[in-house]
């Protein structure tokens, strides 16, 4: 059982940990949705 | 090679179970009548809910080959009239210049959405969310009519060991994620259906932010568990003759006797592959949708799927058409997931007599274990005596 609850908290960990990743890797959902280059011609 | 094609081989296989449905053909019109323009009949059709022939009017966007000099009607519009520039904004012909660049900005019409919507808050919710509470009234008249499995003449007493500790994490990284994505995908899909009448929009609200972080963000240690297992096992799960002679003998559920099996028997073998290729596939939609407009896969897929059956699948997709297929794909891929797990999770735990201890400890009992896989335990003891002995 050890090992179970071992493995749920990985994945809880993982889940905490992947958005810091992405955005170390430049990827972000709030990135994703705006933009700087707005034209207001 | 293009990840775009490397995704649309990956789908295509599954993706070849709704081709023919989706390849029906809207028969040609006479619309001399009306110089070429809709006819009633396309109305009726249109009304009817049938499949019309849009060619007549999305192809119908100008010519500025003819263009009338400019002191002639429509000549400053290079030979496009109004009504040409709304059809090409109506079927997304048009290659217009927007204030914010996206992707998907630059598509101002796109009533594909129409029928996601429909399907998504339609079929797939009664069809999906039917499949896994008929899933789960079988089992329970399984239990009821057949009873736990038990152990032939009781257990032994003495235990083998099963899974190592880094098989059963494995396991459980990717069965404690796939339950919180199921868990999650289902409030995300139905919640508003389903949940916002019984607990109002206000506490459904931080339920659904919650449920999307979570589902979006522990999708990693889904696939992390699913190339684990994969790694660890499929050496295992290669299918042969022994397995014929299981699903010949129904796996023993309704016989006395049990039929032969090494490590794993024929019945986990169809879970072990049923897990892979759709854990593949909803990784691959699920990727699709948490990267949006990044990874479209399925104008690629249907492109390969027209090649080799001759069908008509659209293959110009607007970008969110894309994500509107994979969403609709995510979630029958993981219903079908949904129901095979259930069944899964029944036979390992309340189905049959000392199967959890395989993943809850890593011991089974002996007799248990040559009872269901007498194969592999002849294999351990074989190999436990030829250490003993050298």
């Amino acid at each position: 059982m050890k090992v179970m609850i071992s493995a749920f908290v990985a994945a809880l960990v993982i889940a905490s940990l992947s958005p810091i990743v992405l955005n170390q890797f430049g990827w972000s959902s709030a990135e994703q949705a705006r933009s700087e280059s707005v034209r207001l011609d | 090679m293009n990840k775009n094609l490397f995704g649309a081989a990956a789908l295509v296989l599954a993706t070849l179970l709704f081709s023919l449905a989706w390849a029906q053909e809207a028969p040609p019109a006479d619309r001399t009548a009306t110089g070429g323009a809709q006819t009633l009949e396309d109305i009726m059709r249109r009304q009817e809910q049938l499949k019309v022939d849009e060619s007549f009017r999305s192809e119908n966007l100008g010519n500025p080959a003819n263009a009338a000099p400019i002191t002639d009607q429509l000549g400053t519009r290079g030979g496009v009239s109004d009504a040409d520039a709304w059809r090409s904004i109506r079927y997304n012909k048009i290659d217009p210049t927007v204030q914010s660049p996206g992707p998907a900005n630059t598509v101002m019409i796109q009533d594909e959405g129409v029928a996601w919507y429909k399907l998504r808050e339609g079929p797939v919710i009664t069809y999906g969310g039917s499949a896994l509470l008929g899933i789960i009234v079988l089992l329970v008249i399984f239990y009821f009519v057949r009873g736990r499995i038990m152990i032939d003449g009781g257990p032994a007493g003495t235990t083998i060991e099963r899974f190592k500790a880094i098989e059963r994490f494995g396991h459980w990284l990717l069965a404690g994620s796939f339950i919180a994505l199921g868990l999650t995908g289902l409030i995300t899909l139905m919640g508003r259906s389903f949940l916002i009448p019984v607990i109002g929009a206000d506490a459904f609200a931080p339920l659904a932010a919650g449920s999307k972080w979570l589902h979006n963000n522990i999708a990693w240690a889904f696939m992390l568990g699913l190339v684990m297992t994969f790694v660890m096992w499929v050496a295992h799960n290669i299918p042969n003759k022994l397995d014929w002679q299981w699903i010949k003998a129904g796996g023993g559920i309704f016989t006395k006797g049990h039929p032969s099996a090494k490590k794993f028997n024929a019945g986990q073998k169809i879970i072990f592959w049923t897990v892979m290729i759709l854990g593949v596939s909803v990784s691959l939609s699920g990727l699709s949708l948490l990267f949006p407009f990044q990874m479209p896969m399925f104008a690629d897929t249907f492109g390969v799927i027209n090649s080799v059956l001759g069908t008509s699948l659209p293959t110009d997709l607007a970008p969110h058409e894309e994500m509107q297929y994979a969403n609709i794909w995510h979630s029958i891929v993981a219903f079908v997931m949904m129901v095979a797990i259930i069944a899964h999770i029944y036979i390992g735990s309340v189905g049959m007599e000392g199967a959890f201890d395989a993943m809850g400890n890593g011991q089974v009992d002996l007799e248990w274990a040559r009872q269901h896989h007498d194969l592999w335990v002849a294999e351990v003891e074989a190999k436990q005596d030829k250490g003993g002995s050298s």
